[in-house]
């Protein structure tokens, strides 16, 4: 496995870049914080990743970098094959409704600029046959909800998209994978109270990293998530108006 | 706010913990850092309600090492579990192993841990080169046998009281098969047990008894001891060990599951077992050195109440004979006291950690559930009989020892409270436990 990680400094994306490194994958880390990017890469070159850990910046703010970053990437790796994007922001509904600044920057963030840049990873994967994209999306966007309106809606907007990609491209080989984490135990959800289920980063890499090598077009995470979110999904607008989740 | 406890899921504090792959700023301002919670009471919770904790559980990156000379530096939050899977292939594996392998770094310093092979190689803080830590006063630190000496004694079974563990080195130790090769023997009643135990470590690097504690009159202390090494290569299975699957305990358990009935039969069966069970077999080391692992959340088998271990360290050699143990073991079918697993293991010296555990002698670990004041009761009386011998308690199990038991055994405590007051006037470091065994402030 050749793969490019986006978002691999932190929480879940560090944790699947680790089970990757432990199966000996060839890696190459894209990031925006040039130090946290290089002790990444000397932890899973000791790890066992097959030759060094390349990095490369990039920051998902600017749309400018995505196409030389995954140039070089591609060079470094002489050819991915595997492209995960765990990148993105969080931010409650109540902190974004109060900085109108701060909820654009996570709609961009989130939402069209992951787009662009997978765009941009799937024409090139697809240029050689095809191979695997992996975004992380989230049970977030399975339903509209009172706490997370607008993170749910760009988690909404990526499933949808992953979706999409699957449809339109399976054929010429290109594995979409779309990860939906309920809560993991990471610095993005510190401070909130955990709910039932609350996972830790390393158990939910091992189920990712084996839904990458079946091609499971869509992964809850835990398992059990998938279950909760068919009854949320299923339950009426009068009953999803009261509740408070 | 979240419910934090340790392993023993008692006592609960409702608490903020503070995750961050960046140690040095998750624990800057905070009283106390804790690892995987794997201590069994209250030493990794904050020192009140509402109080703060950092987690070192996403600081895990390995930063160095050296395959030649078996040296590994890794960020606090790095597993023993991880240290198995990198090291195992390499032919290195840490020179100690406690129970089980959930636990961190930082956590495995701040307890110094002991494991089977305590007779031989000590505890884990032997074999720490250096430490880098955030002292109280902001400084970031490195602390090792030659910087900073007196700190780094004092933080070895320091409980996280003297700074912020952020980085540890170890040396680790050399195999020549990641394999073990095991024997058991049976032990009819405790004098067995114990010079069982005792001759098995003249020629064993690994050793330890699991104890029926259930069991009366003539079978007291009736038993099984356990003896290890590292297999020879011709003996092991090729390749490394693999990964084990694991089981959990999807929910907690109502308190009768573990009652004196099942508990009973668990410790009589399991006797039985072993009498018919092959005594020499090459293992896979995880279910020699952690065969509770395989059990996730075992703990929730204890139902709401929780569990309570508690560990001790009884002084003996030779001479004494087994009186002290059997005085001990006394104590606890007096007061009634039923353990689920009661573990026994023969300790060597002392080592360089100030208020580190283990002393020579015979500890006891024991499994108990918590059951309010009668479990309060039953550990005061078992602390008054190890104060008696004049053994120790064990910290990273306890949650219900009296200050005044703790200082009566503890004439360490003074010069390790005096080392910690130079390196934090201020008492900012602080846990439930400094407040309810050192006096601390809440």
């Amino acid at each position: 496995m050749k793969a490019v990680l986006l978002g691999a400094t932190n929480g879940l994306g560090r944790a699947l870049a680790q089970e990757m490194a432990s199966r000996g994958a060839q890696l190459c880390l894209l990031g925006r914080n040039l130090q946290a990017l290089e002790k990444s890469a000397k932890d899973l070159e000791i790890r066992g990743a097959g030759g060094s850990v390349a990095t490369v910046p990039c920051d998902l703010l600017n749309r400018e970098c995505f196409d030389r970053a995954l140039q070089d990437a591609d060079a470094a790796l002489e050819g991915f094959d595997t492209v995960v994007v765990t990148a993105g922001v969080f931010g409650t509904q109540d902190e974004l409704e109060a900085d109108l600044e701060r909820a654009s920057d996570l709609l961009m963030t989130n939402f069209t600029n992951t787009v662009m840049f997978c765009e941009l990873a799937r024409k090139q994967l697809l240029k050689r046959g095809g191979g695997t994209l992996c975004v992380f999306s989230s049970v977030a966007g399975d339903r509209g909800r009172k706490p997370a309106v607008l993170y749910g809606a760009t988690k909404a907007g990526i499933s949808h998209y992953m979706e999409g990609l699957d449809h339109r491209y399976h054929e010429e080989g290109l594995s979409a994978v779309l990860v939906k984490p309920g809560f993991v135990k990471t610095s993005m959800t510190a401070g909130m109270k955990p709910s039932l289920f609350a996972a830790e980063p390393a158990s939910v890499a091992r189920t990712v990293l084996n839904a990458i090598h079946k091609g499971k077009p869509v992964v809850y995470v835990p398992g059990v998530w998938s279950l909760v979110m068919l009854v949320i999904r299923w339950l009426p607008r009068f009953v999803m108006r009261r509740v408070g989740f | 706010m979240t419910r934090l406890s340790g392993w023993g899921r008692f006592p609960v504090v409702e608490g903020f913990e503070r995750l961050s792959p960046d140690l040095g700023a998750a624990c800057r301002g905070v009283s106390l850092t804790r690892g995987l919670g794997r201590s069994y009471g209250d030493a990794s919770l904050p020192s009140c309600v509402g109080g703060e904790v950092a987690a070192t559980r996403l600081g895990n990156c390995i930063l160095a090492f050296d395959r030649e000379r078996g040296v590994l530096r890794a960020e606090a939050g790095f597993t023993l579990e991880e240290l198995d899977a990198i090291g195992r292939p390499a032919g290195w594996v840490s020179p100690v192993c406690p129970g089980t392998s959930q636990v961190t770094l930082g956590g495995m310093v701040a307890c110094d841990v002991h494991g089977k092979n305590h007779h031989r190689r000590g505890t884990f803080g032997e074999h720490v080169t250096s430490l880098r830590m955030l002292v109280a006063d902001g400084r970031v630190l490195e602390v090792s046998p030659t910087e900073e000496p007196e700190l780094f004694a004092a933080t070895l079974g320091g409980m996280g009281l003297t700074g912020h563990l952020l980085e540890v080195e170890v040396q680790l130790e050399r195999v020549n098969s990641p394999w073990i090769a095991a024997e058991q023997e049976i032990a009819s009643d405790l004098e067995d047990l114990v010079l069982r135990l005792r001759q098995a470590s003249q020629t064993w690097p690994y050793t330890t008894a699991w104890v029926n504690a259930l069991a009366r009159g003539r079978g007291m202390g009736q038993g099984v001891v356990t003896k290890g090494r590292w297999a020879e290569p011709e003996r092991s299975p090729r390749g490394n060990p693999p990964r084990l699957r694991r089981m959990g305990v999807p929910v907690e358990c109502p308190g009768w599951v573990l009652g004196p009935v099942s508990m009973r039969a668990f410790n009589a069966g399991f006797y039985a077992a072993h009498k018919f069970k092959r005594q020499r077999r090459v293992m896979h080391p995880d279910r020699f050195f952690y065969p509770l692992d395989v059990l996730r959340n075992w703990n929730r088998m204890y139902g709401r109440q929780g569990l309570i271990q508690y560990q001790c360290v009884i002084p003996m050699d030779a001479e004494d004979g087994v009186a002290p143990i059997t005085r001990f073991f006394e104590t606890l079918i007096g007061c009634g006291g039923g353990s689920l697993l009661t573990v026994l293991k023969d300790c060597g010296p002392a080592g360089t950690g100030m208020m580190s555990f283990p002393r020579p002698g015979v500890s006891v670990a024991l499994d108990l559930p918590m059951r309010g004041r009668s479990t309060q009761a039953l550990v005061d009386a078992l602390n008054r009989s190890v104060l008696a011998e004049g053994g120790r308690i064990y910290l990273a199990k306890d949650a219900l020892t009296r200050a005044e038991d703790f200082h009566a055994m503890e004439p360490r405590l003074e010069g390790w409270n005096a080392v910690r007051r130079r390196w934090d006037p201020e008492g900012t470091l602080k846990s439930a436990l400094s407040v309810r065994l050192l006096g601390d402030e809440a």
